[in-house]
């Protein structure tokens, strides 16, 4: 019944999303954090938190844990694998279109949320920045 | 015989091969709603109950004539005893901030369940908040039903108020609700029935019922968003202050004081929502025109259906009661898929479900689940739907396999 014909090679959910999701990098906590900081989405209830442990500005391990969705859960690993050993100087730098283009994949606005969840845990928890929604959309 | 066909093509949406299964959310409305409404736009908009000439006093008419119509659609003894409001959840905070200020006290008892809708949850937690009052939820059990040894115990501690909805909104559950509100009108305790999910699906008689309040919301019943009733007993609105003061809610104003409109005017401050109003009516009479029983048994039939369909799907779990004794609700988990990715799969081949926590978070903290997927049904929802729905899962299960 389904009025778009089948296909392997599936636009949005590709397969190294699905194993992001399937197998998350960094997935975990992280005794003695420097850094923990947590967010959830009220709309639908995923979750992410993120552990650092940073020394001379770099951080040296990270690791997420939560549970939602496969974009959010795969966007908060891709992350974590760009951020091991990333200064915090140029961690500040990521942006959402960093994170939208790692993810490659077309977003729908329902869904931006979920892909950008992770970004406010690194941005909210590692640099104390009010979430600032506008900056997010 | 019920002809849901014929009935789709009073819905215009339905012309390009959408599957709609989100009605519990929101429904789609009729050309004869949308008619009403434009009718009024455009032969006699103007303000109603002020102006002297002759499209006001139509605009008046039809304001007033959909009060009859909802009246005698939940059989109540006086249109004084509906109340237009934007929607359920206004009509609940008209109940806790008018009702609730005057009579609820520090340490008293406030009785609500585990999986009413936040609407029907966060007013009376701010009004607990102010007033010292205190919540308790009844549980459901595994079946997803309330439990009821719970309540009577609960309504053994004297409550000022019991609060409830008439079928819960995420599971689905149809509550024994004749036998609650006789129960909690026995122990002393003045009742409300959140009649969302209830009065557009099942109709309600709400002087057989009792209860003291009933809410419902236009849109959740064929009708446009920004309208809804609150059903209140006419002893209680008559003792109750207004919730917002404004024009039209007046007899007379001095700079000292004012004097309130009678029922019902009383608690509808400033300009209405007339199309909207017009339109609630419109939707009113197109369901009658339906017949409510007709309106169940097709929804029975559906969920059934859907019950059966979904029940062969490897990894899905459902929630709820069986099909017999839940509304046209399915809310349901498919291993290794979150909802969201589900509901963004089912879109692509234009099938609407919902995911998320269907705003009761409390309920689905008690299910351990962050959401679900729900599938919800109208008088217009066909087999079709749920087989393309049943597409979609499988989809959904060969992307993430």
């Amino acid at each position: 019944m389904s009025s778009r014909p089948a296909s392997a090679d599936d636009q949005f959910y590709r397969e190294y999303i699905l194993d992001h999701y399937k197998n998350p990098r960094n997935f975990g906590r992280l005794e003695h954090a420097d850094i923990s900081h947590e967010e959830n989405n009220p709309l639908c209830g995923d979750v992410v938190g993120m552990d650092f442990k940073v020394k001379d500005g770099v951080i040296e391990d990270v690791r997420f844990h939560g549970r939602g969705c496969a974009i959010s859960q795969a966007s908060a690993s891709l992350l974590t694998e760009r951020l091991k050993g990333l200064s915090l100087d140029d961690a500040r730098k990521i942006n959402k279109e960093d994170v939208l283009g790692e993810l490659g994949i077309e977003i729908s606005p329902a869904r931006i949320k979920c892909a950008l969840l992770s970004l406010k845990v690194l941005k909210v928890g590692a640099y104390g920045l009010a979430g600032d929604d506008e900056d997010e959309e | 015989m019920y002809d849901v066909a014929a009935v789709r093509r009073d819905f215009p949406i339905f012309d390009n091969g959408l599957a709609y299964l989100d009605s519990a959310n929101t429904s789609q409305r009729p050309r004869q709603v949308t008619g009403a409404m434009m009718e009024y736009f455009e032969k006699f908009n103007s303000n109603i109950h002020r102006a002297a000439y002759h499209i006001a006093e139509e605009a008046t008419e039809r304001y007033e004539g959909t009060r009859e119509k909802v009246r005698a659609f939940i059989n109540a003894a006086s249109t004084k005893e509906i109340i237009y409001t934007r929607g359920t959840t206004e009509a609940i905070n008209l109940v806790a901030y008018s009702w609730g200020r005057a009579n609820v006290h520090p340490g008293d008892l406030i009785v609500l369940t585990i999986f009413d809708h936040h609407s029907n949850i966060v007013p009376w937690q701010i009004l607990a908040h102010e007033n010292g009052a205190h919540i308790e939820y009844v549980d459901i059990d595994e079946r997803g039903e309330l439990r009821m040894d719970q309540f009577r115990e609960l309504l053994g501690r004297g409550p000022k108020l019991v609060a409830f909805s008439h079928v819960s909104n995420a599971l689905g559950t149809i509550n024994p609700i004749d036998d609650m509100v006789a129960q909690a009108k026995r122990a002393g305790a003045t009742v409300l029935v959140d009649g969302a999910q209830g009065a557009p699906h099942h109709g309600v008689d709400v002087r057989a019922l009792g209860c003291d309040f009933y809410a419902f919301s236009g849109h959740k019943m064929l009708g446009p968003t920004g309208v809804g009733v609150l059903y209140g007993r006419r002893e209680l609105l008559e003792r109750m202050p207004p919730f917002m003061g404004g024009g039209d809610m007046i007899k007379t104003v001095s700079t000292e004081r004012t004097t309130y409109h009678d029922l019902p005017w009383k608690f509808e401050a400033g300009t209405q929502a007339i199309a909207e109003v017009i339109g609630l009516g419109a939707a009113v009479d197109y369901l009658n025109g339906l017949g409510m029983q007709n309106v169940r048994d097709h929804e029975r039939e559906i969920t059934e259906y859907a019950y059966e369909a979904l029940s062969e799907v490897d990894g899905l779990t459902m929630f709820g009661p069986p099909p017999s004794r839940r509304a046209g609700v399915i809310s349901f988990a498919l291993e290794g898929i979150h909802p969201h990715d589900l509901a963004t799969i089912a879109d692509r081949d234009q099938v609407c479900v919902r995911a998320g926590h269907h705003c009761a978070m409390p309920l689905m903290t008690r299910l351990g689940v962050a959401a679900t997927a729900r599938a919800s049904f109208y008088v217009y929802t066909q087999k079709d739907e749920v087989d393309r729905l049943v597409g979609s899962i499988k989809e959904a299960q060969r992307i993430f396999k």
